[in-house]
């Protein structure tokens, strides 16, 4: 504590700084190079490089620059998430840009830059340093929203994206105000223990805790202030939808469980069942929504905010089960759904949307190996076993009975059977209809090995998902 | 052949699975080798699930054999756990001798896409074999759900004209019932650590730590509180009684049979329905006693409201295969009500009804399904005097529509009986509703058979029809030996039966076997 920089805390930040230099690096090298496809090649072995200094720092839990950043098994674990969320979503877009005609370097540097940011609010213990990462990540991600410099589908989502975005964060940020007013401290160990000394009825408290958890919500899309998800989704180049929905997601998860099972969780009591509320909404009115959508996109967009509402049971229920659930969902969510969403990449080509439900007709008889993928991402989106989804699914389920919330996972489990629906209209439509037009799938190394990566474990950690459970829960125990 | 022996279940259970993965190399267009190789793979999975037959040990019946245990998921205490008793035997033997009958009747009835067709019907038989084996109940849900995606795309790609409709309503149903019992599962498996707890007896034999052992939750029953049986009981019932179905569950089952192909039906009826009667009798009645005992007057109820309306709404059907299926919903609910009997008498009849059922109207939709190739029709008033021209089929007919209405000599009559027995030991008027529902099953069963089959010729497209080849005979002569062989030597099914349903009855009802007055019951030792 007395000690503000000591060399250990740089150590502590070696992926990040090594993302950093690789991300300058692009933006330098970018003016040098024709061939732009090998900028993301280079961005590739940042990532690489960075999981490889992350995985050197496995372990370890401690906290860095004065207590500010923590590095531990929590962190790491969502880390490595981001890492490989941005790897595998810098693969898919190697060729979907060249079809798109906007590759360009810094596309690349900004997911590294996004990254980055991310893998900060995952360290965060302290609300300035978990808002500078989550800016970081949201400016760039801001940007990349807006790629399609031509496409005025991609502007508007962006512009929106941004503009609900900042509000967002204004009132994150008058939550976080109002938290540093009543304790006088930005660590979150020193807030907690400043709200523990107040009544829980205390109406400073709760308007941190409200301001607080309604940016939150706008964060992860929970319904209702889920409206921004299905513009960006769709209107966003759909490498980056991929990213967003699965990185994004996981970095605000991350921060939410910092701030709502430390910074504020003396104000549990008051803000389960606000939380309860958002749940089920968002799981209800998310899966409902996406019943209706004719494009894909639109679709996947909804049944990712039912998904934010699964996951945020795992708050409601706040044991060793629940917690473990959030970060294990996430891990499984990165591939099943980033597996889905590069099958509609693959759908993309020069004269083709590919996002309507309608362009996947026949899929199966163009390309039967695209179409099975996609059946198994879609299965393990609705948690039928022996796909990782219900692994997931099952954890959250486990978690809410284990702690009475009986109701609520009445309705978690209702809604997982009505997704059903929704997604079988995509498997309809690939299976059982005539194929309306002959040109199959696009070919590219990178769409195939993020394919051949995301079949691999969305199948093993549904057969056998005890080392997947295991690394977790060690994630959660120790922090929490 | 040690090996072979200790491992026989798993075997039998992932043999389909491991011919599926061998048929998905095949080119698509060679689609005589496909019919071969799927036929093979189906009939030595029947063959090597013979010697559960013979190696069974009937003077242990009510113990699991062939067990096998395997850390799967240790965090979480589930298990590769499998295991037979007498119940479960049965409808193994039941699923492996269905299974290359359906797959036989294929043979020209499935033209299109003939690879994944096969490769799903591989796949749905590795599902419901698992689902019979599994002792453990996060493993039994895997195969539970597992065999929903092969059947949905059995009925949505190869199905009639509804067949979408038909296979989401199929998919959504049984799913909106597995969820519930999925909660139900969990709910068991949090109580179970702080009953063992207290109870020394289970800890001992079970642990302490959390467990998927269904044996387990069957040890700790008697100490669940009851309005912790209660709502597990409902949760349970929900899933079950959806696969059953019972009314008022059964909207989906009709739609189902009628769009799914033939070889789709029979799955369906023959062993689809037995996993919801099975998780009744393996997972209800043992480990929620005072949950069943509660909720019997309600059971019983529904049962014979599906018996009596399943039988009239069969009556009042023009399509033949919708016929047959309505039959389904009356014939289940004979099942659950002698189930709920709780007498032995009662669970005895009601498994040798679900393998009669399995038998009966398993061959009652080949039967439909041969006469539709032929016409393409299924409309009972496009037929008439059939057996003018058909005169093997005819015979074929009546054999099974006897064995379906329970006609002495036929597997039909010794469950009924069975059942009217255990029904009329509790209660006078259930075996009256039982008895109606016979009478009413005859009248259905013989005016079609009489509409279809017998008089003259009216229609011109019937008078050029053949008779049934040696290929769809084949499909049809095993049927008709187990009809005739429980229908004239039931003894053999009986034994492997009475204890495992002894020891059922016991646990939901201690007293019974104590009480010496009781006529029919034998009494033994309840375990």
């Amino acid at each position: 504590m007395a000690q503000f920089f000591q060399m250990q805390d740089l150590g502590a930040i070696t992926p990040e700084l090594e993302l950093v230099a690789f991300g300058m690096f692009l933006l330098i090298f970018d003016l040098m190079v024709q061939e732009k496809r090998r900028l993301g090649l280079i961005a590739l072995a940042g990532i690489a490089i960075s999981g490889f200094f992350l995985f050197r720092l496995r372990g370890t839990d401690f906290s860095a620059y004065g207590g500010v950043l923590a590095l531990d098994p929590f962190s790491i674990f969502f880390k490595t998430i981001f890492l490989v969320a941005a790897a595998l979503s810098v693969a898919i877009s190697l060729k979907y840009l060249d079809i798109e005609r906007e590759n360009h370097g810094e596309y690349y540097a900004l997911i590294l830059f996004s990254t980055m940011g991310m893998m900060f609010m995952a360290g965060a213990v302290d609300l300035v340093t978990l808002y500078i990462g989550l800016e970081t990540m949201a400016i760039a991600t801001y940007v990349l929203v807006g790629f399609l410099r031509s496409n005025q589908r991609s502007n508007e989502a962006s512009m929106k994206y941004f503009l609900l975005g900042a509000f967002s964060s204004g009132i994150l940020l008058y939550g976080m105000s109002l938290l540093y007013g009543l304790s006088g401290s930005t660590r979150f160990v020193d807030i907690a223990e400043a709200l523990s000394r107040r009544p829980l009825t205390d109406p400073i408290s709760l308007l941190a805790m409200i301001t607080l958890s309604a940016g939150m919500f706008f964060k992860v899309a929970a319904v209702p202030f889920h409206q921004w998800t299905p513009d960006a989704y769709e209107g966003a180049p759909t490498s980056i939808t991929a990213f967003m929905s699965v990185a994004v997601k996981a970095a605000s998860f991350a921060m939410m469980v910092r701030i709502f099972m430390v910074a504020i969780y003396p104000l549990r009591p008051q803000w389960v069942p606000i939380m309860a509320a958002v749940s089920v909404m968002t799981m209800t009115i998310g899966n409902i929504a996406a019943i209706t959508q004719s494009n894909v996109k639109r679709m996947l967009a909804y049944s990712s905010i039912s998904h934010a509402g699964y996951i945020l049971i795992g708050f409601i229920a706040g044991n060793e089960t629940g917690l473990t659930a959030v970060p294990l969902y996430l891990f499984i969510y990165t591939f099943t759904n980033l597996g889905a969403w590069a099958v509609i990449v693959a759908l993309r080509r020069k004269d083709v949307i590919g996002e309507q439900i309608d362009d996947m007709a026949g899929l199966f008889f163009r390309h039967p190996a695209g179409a099975v993928l996609m059946l198994i991402f879609l299965l393990s989106l609705a948690g039928i076993p022996p796909t990782a989804g219900f692994i997931g699914k099952y954890y959250l389920f486990a978690a809410a009975i284990q702690t009475g919330h009986n109701a609520l996972a009445v309705i978690a489990v209702l809604n997982a059977a009505i997704s059903i629906y929704f997604y079988f209209r995509i498997v309809v439509s690939m299976f059982m209809r005539e194929a309306t037009e002959k040109t199959g799938l696009v070919y590219a190394p990178g769409l195939t090995m993020t394919l051949a990566i995301a079949i691999v474990f969305t199948l093993l950690i549904g057969v056998y998902p005890d080392p997947f459970i295991a690394m977790a829960r060690q994630a959660v125990i120790l922090g929490f | 052949m040690d090996y072979f022996r200790q491992h026989i279940l798993s075997i039998v259970a992932f043999w389909p699975l491991a011919g599926m993965i061998v048929l998905m190399l095949f080119n698509k267009e060679n689609k005589t080798l496909i019919r071969w190789w799927a036929n093979l793979v189906m009939i030595t999975g029947f063959v090597i699930s013979l010697p559960l037959w013979f190696w069974f040990d009937r003077d242990s019946a009510d113990q699991m054999q062939f067990v096998q245990r395997i850390p799967w998921i240790p965090t979480i205490g589930a298990n590769y756990h499998v295991g037979i008793d007498g119940i479960s035997l049965l409808l193994v033997m039941l699923t492996t001798l269905l299974g290359p009958l359906a797959v036989l009747s294929s043979w020209e009835a499935i033209h299109d896409r003939v690879k994944e067709y096969y490769v799903f019907m591989l796949m749905l038989q590795a599902g419901m074999l698992g689902v019979f084996i599994s002792l453990d109940f996060f493993l039994f849900y895997v195969f539970w759900e597992v065999m929903l995606v092969p059947m949905y795309f059995i009925i949505g790609v190869w199905g009639g004209p509804r067949k979408l409709y038909a296979a989401i309503k199929f998919f959504l149903y049984t799913l909106f019932g597995s969820v519930l019992l999925l909660l139900g599962i969990l709910a068991l498996y949090f109580m179970y650590p702080s009953i063992a707890a207290q109870h020394p007896e289970i800890s001992s034999q079970f642990g302490t730590g959390s467990t998927f052992d269904i044996l387990a939750f069957q040890a700790a029953a008697s100490f669940l509180p009851f309005n912790y049986q209660y709502w597990i009981f409902l949760a349970f019932f929900v899933g079950f009684a959806i696969k059953v179905p019972m009314f008022p569950f059964h909207t989906w089952l009709p739609d189902a049979h009628v769009e799914a192909p033939t070889a789709g039906s029979v799955i369906l009826a023959a062993v689809l329905l037995k996993m919801g009667t099975y998780g009744f009798l393996r997972f209800s009645l043992p480990i929620l006693p005072d949950g069943t005992k509660y909720f019997v007057p309600f059971m019983i109820t529904l049962s014979i409201i599906a018996i009596i309306y399943g039988a009239l709404v069969a009556m009042m059907q023009p399509d033949m295969k919708k016929l047959v299926a309505y039959s389904s919903v009356s014939h289940m609910g004979f099942v659950t009500l002698g189930m709920f009997a709780l007498n032995p008498n009662g669970v005895n009849g009601s498994i040798i009804q679900q393998i009669n059922h399995g038998i009966s109207t398993g061959a009652l939709f080949l039967i439909v399904g041969i006469i539709y190739e032929r016409r393409h029709t299924r409309e009972i008033a496009q037929f008439g005097g059939i057996s003018n021209v058909m005169p093997m089929y005819a015979v074929v007919f009546l054999i099974m529509t006897m064995s379906s209405i329970g006609l002495p000599l036929l597997n039909g009559f010794i469950g009924e009986f069975t059942i009217v027995m255990g029904a009329l030991q509790e209660n006078l008027w259930w075996a009256v509703a039982a008895g109606s529902g016979i009478v009413l099953g005859a009248a259905y069963m013989l005016w079609l058979y009489q509409r279809t089959m017998l008089g003259k010729i009216e229609n011109p497209a019937n008078e050029k029809l053949i008779d049934m080849n040696l290929r769809e005979l084949a499909t049809l002569v095993p049927l008709i030996i187990v009809a005739f062989w429980i229908g004239l030597y039931p003894a053999p099914f009986f034994r492997v039966l009475d204890k495992p349903v002894n020891k059922i009855v016991a646990k939901v009802r201690p007293d019974y076997f104590q009480g010496a007055q009781r006529l029919n019951a034998e009494i033994r030792e309840p375990r």
